[in-house]
């Protein structure tokens, strides 16, 4: 995923809840009890939602889940559109599925946020007033089927990398969520394969939508988790937040992957691409960063469109929270 | 909007199979028992993964989280079965009894 650390930060420090940790002042105590926290998350320790913490820490896992939740939530979209014109029933059901499981990630994510102390609401506010962001690979268009394929496979892919070591995460309600969110989108990932193999042995004209798709979507992906960044400077690994650099995550996708979209015959746009033995990495083109700060900060080519259908999906079902609220409570 | 029940959250425990204990799944946030039911099933039973759900508001659980009842800093091996180490005693009874030590197979 887009590493946050490179966006602006979620909350301003007056809108932070303290939650129970001691108040922020730098005074030796405070001092003492934060290394006391930073030694515990730093050696493998957990942190609970009822645990005090300080609010650093807090504010980090706040602005890693939210953008999370927020990806998402607005993730979906791309999708929704090929759900009417999906080529048959059962892809079309699959399809659905997978929508609808990406708007529960959303939910089990908004609720550990709401718990780190952001309401809900404020939080699809910031969304829908471009305050917070949303993953690069969703401000970008949805052209044909084949895009469908490429997604669910590889964006998830992607994605699924990243997450698998957020179950590690030292914010265990995270990590605990994390590993049923993995469950499900190894399902998706094979829905989205086998949307790319079928195309790939279908004919010439389906074989070359996935070429076309795969040519498009190779620069957002190599984007998607981030530029680089100094382990050492970097507050979401020290404490443990998350468990590996935008790089590490990076070189993890393309050694899984690679082979796999290799063998299928298709061709990946980057020249530069190779394994090195001796250094044991991979070789690339550097991404396009100037191209992942301007889609993250909501100028891509689908930005405004899918938070204009967001606001107005949002007012279309305000009605049915307005009737959850005001119903009598249940004895 | 906000003159209904405020919203509140629910923890969500789900069993996987039969036989298998209730397990911790996450929580939900509902104004009441009705919507939460809705939502854990909708969020922890949607793909058939659970055989049953608990679900139980949050205020009403009782939490116990107090290491000097759980967690007392005393010497409680003699609870465990770690804490019965006797190899060379029983080298030495075995020694003071002329034996040698019993092969694995014959133990019974």
């Amino acid at each position: 995923m887009t590493d946050p650390l490179a966006l602006d930060p979620v909350l301003a420090p007056s809108d932070r809840a303290s939650g129970g940790a001691p108040a922020r002042q730098h005074d030796e105590a405070y001092d003492a009890w934060f290394e006391r926290f930073e030694a515990h998350v730093m050696a493998g320790g957990k942190v609970e939602s009822t645990d005090a913490m300080p609010d650093e820490y807090r504010t980090a896992v706040l602005r890693f889940v939210e953008m999370h939740a927020n990806s998402e939530l607005m993730g979906v979209l791309p999708e929704r559109e090929w759900l009417m014109r999906a080529p048959t029933l059962r892809r079309k059901l699959a399809l659905t599925a997978k929508v609808q499981d990406e708007v529960g990630h959303a939910q089990l994510l908004y609720r550990i946020a709401e718990d780190l102390g952001k309401p809900r609401e404020a939080m699809f506010d910031d969304l829908l007033a471009g305050k917070t962001k949303f993953h690069n690979v969703f401000h970008y268009p949805t052209v044909g089927w084949a895009d469908v394929g490429m997604i669910a496979w590889l964006v998830d892919a992607a994605a699924i990398v990243a997450q698998q070591a957020l179950r590690d995460s030292s914010y265990a309600p995270y990590a605990r969520t994390m590993r049923k969110i993995c469950w499900e989108e190894s399902v998706h990932i094979m829905h989205g394969r086998d949307v790319v193999v079928t195309m790939v042995t279908g004919t010439p004209a389906q074989r070359a939508a996935i070429q076309d798709a795969l040519d498009r979507w190779w620069g957002p992906l190599m984007q998607m988790h981030g530029p680089r960044s100094p382990r050492d400077k970097d507050m979401d690994l020290r404490w443990r937040i998350k468990a590996k650099s935008s790089e590490e995550l990076r070189q993890e996708f393309l050694t899984i992957y690679v082979p796999r979209i290799r063998e299928l015959g298709l061709v990946i746009p980057d020249a530069e691409l190779r394994y090195d033995d001796d250094a044991r990495q991979w070789h690339y083109t550097e991404p396009d960063w100037n191209e992942l700060r301007t889609v993250v900060t909501n100028h891509g080519p689908m930005s405004e469109a899918r938070l204009e259908f967001r606001r107005l999906a949002r007012a279309d079902t305000a009605w049915v929270r307005e009737t959850i609220l005001a119903a009598p409570q249940a004895a | 909007m906000n003159d209904g029940p405020a919203l509140e959250p629910w923890e969500v425990f789900r069993r996987e199979k039969d036989g298998d204990p209730m397990r911790h799944g996450g929580s939900v946030m509902a104004p009441d028992a009705d919507l939460a039911l809705h939502y854990a099933r909708e969020l922890y039973g949607r793909r058939q993964e659970s055989v049953r759900l608990w679900i139980v508001r949050r205020a009403d659980i009782i939490d116990l989280e107090d290491a000097d009842l759980l967690q007392p800093p005393l010497d409680r091996s003699f609870k465990k079965p770690g804490g019965y180490v006797m190899r060379d005693k029983l080298a030495a009874a075995r020694e003071a009894a002329g034996q040698s030590k019993p092969k694995a197979r014959d133990r019974r």
